[in-house]
């Protein structure tokens, strides 16, 4: 993670988590998950519900005085928690994660219908109770084709994302 | 005026009314758009969960294969994909080691890419590049008391910054002035988050969020919101009846892509804009444009 060190230098602030727009629902802000981290309590913070709640809205990014990149902090732990099977009992976005990576890697493209089925059959069977107006208005307007676009070089991607394991494994 | 454009994958689904707007918008103001070949998904915020590297390098496969077809910029509609886009042409820059790798896995699979291809929002391509006199100029039904709800989305100008501010931006206020709407400049959630990816994993947090925005665009008297990301427009209009009951509200206010009104106010036909395929019924701020 490019100028990851900089954690070193949180001040404690409280920017992150007062723009935050979903500090509100985490177990902890983002604030107390730099000073988590840097206190070596990385498992209690990476099975927290917190990271899995950033939308990557960047706010706590831009606004950090000591321009701490706290969005790719939030994804370093998500890296680790996925890494390490850390996870929060509840969280259903590893699965989504992992589902979304699935289909770029079969098609080249994330095909919207399928990524949305495989996780309401694995993760969410109410969902379509839910949403079930919203779906059908999206089908019947063609906004929800059935057939996934694949592009021609989607073999590159398993090619890229291969090499980029094997230089990893060099240097551990 | 030619640029390289990648429509990003919800284009060829929810969003795909942003891409036919887009098209029909920028044929209106003579701007060519050459789709880039063979594009993939950028990775989104999901690559990002598994491999920082990983998300740069299959970024970065777009942007190389842009190099190699045209020394035009690369035009971007979907916010998320422009920050994913743009992100990895920053961190190329500012990173030996990312630079290094991402090139490695480029090579890997017989590509090229030196980290230098411009990457563009549309509505720094219309704003900074088409000008806002001239699409003024083109104006054929001015969008006079259309009371429009500017919503930017996160990532439209966080955390990359270089076409608008990451804190107040304007242009997309600035850019409905031209087309002669009541723009509503004060509108404070414009930059508050929808919830993203949210809506799937956590809809109750996310419904929240939408909750938010609709309330304040309410409060404004707003007629339509405009938003420039697909993912945003998805959760704004098409969870209004959760957000209504969830909290009681009647919401039922149109979202559009602003390319779609922009179109309007062009003089484009409403079909070629796609706006029947809107789940939240535009008919009122159709008829509310004067002829």
């Amino acid at each position: 993670m490019p100028a990851g060190e900089k954690i070193k230098i949180c001040q404690q602030c409280g920017t992150c988590t007062g723009s935050c727009p979903t500090s509100s629902m985490m177990d902890y802000g983002p604030r107390e998950v730099i000073a988590a981290f840097r206190a070596g309590m990385i498992d209690k913070v990476v099975k927290s519900n917190t990271i899995w709640l950033c939308t990557s809205c960047y706010s706590c990014t831009v606004r950090c005085p000591a321009g701490i990149k706290i969005t790719d902090l939030m994804y370093e732990l998500k890296r680790l928690g996925i890494k390490y099977d850390l996870l929060p009992k509840d969280t259903r976005n590893p699965a989504m994660t992992r589902y979304f990576i699935d289909n770029v890697l079969k098609y080249g493209r994330n095909h919207e219908v399928g990524l949305m089925a495989r996780f309401m059959l694995a993760k969410d069977w109410s969902m379509p109770f839910n949403f079930a107006g919203l779906g059908i208005k999206l089908f019947t307007s063609g906004r929800l084709p059935l057939l996934p676009k694949q592009i021609r070089g989607k073999e590159e991607i398993a090619k890229m994302t291969a090499y980029l394991d094997a230089q990893e494994a060099k240097l551990q | 005026m030619r640029y390289l454009y990648y429509p990003g994958c919800s284009a060829e689904s929810t969003g795909m009314a942003y891409d036919i707007s887009t098209r029909a918008l920028m044929e209106k103001l003579g701007v060519e758009l050459v789709e880039l070949d063979d594009w993939n998904c950028c990775g989104a915020t999901s690559y990002f969960s598994v491999r920082e590297l990983d998300s740069f390098a299959i970024a970065a496969r777009n942007l190389a294969i842009a190099q190699q077809q045209g020394d035009e910029d690369l035009c971007v509609i979907c916010n998320a994909c422009y920050t994913t886009l743009a992100k990895t042409n920053r961190y190329m820059a500012d990173s030996p080691h990312v630079r290094e790798q991402v090139q490695g896995a480029l090579k890997a699979v017989g590509r090229r890419y030196d980290g230098t291809k411009p990457v563009r929002h549309i509505m720094d391509v219309l704003v900074n590049d088409v000008g806002l006199e001239a699409i003024s100029e083109k104006v054929a039904r001015r969008l006079t008391g259309i009371k429009v709800a500017p919503y930017y989305g996160c990532q439209y100008s966080r955390p990359i910054g270089s076409f608008d501010d990451t804190e107040d931006p304007q242009t997309m206020d600035r850019f409905f002035e031209a087309l002669g709407a009541d723009v509503l400049t004060d509108f404070p959630a414009k930059l508050k988050c929808c919830g993203g990816m949210m809506m799937l994993t956590n809809a109750t947090g996310a419904v929240r969020l939408c909750h938010e925005i609709l309330k304040s665009a309410e409060d404004l008297g707003a007629d339509v919101i405009v938003a420039a990301c697909p993912l945003c427009e998805m959760n704004l209009e098409g969870y209004q009846p959760n957000v209504n009951k969830a909290y009681g509200t009647h919401f039922h206010i149109p979202v559009m892509y602003f390319t779609q009104l922009a179109g309007l106010a062009l003089g484009i036909d409403p079909k070629q804009l796609a706006i029947d395929k809107q789940v939240v019924s535009c008919a009122p701020v159709l008829a509310a444009i004067p002829a």
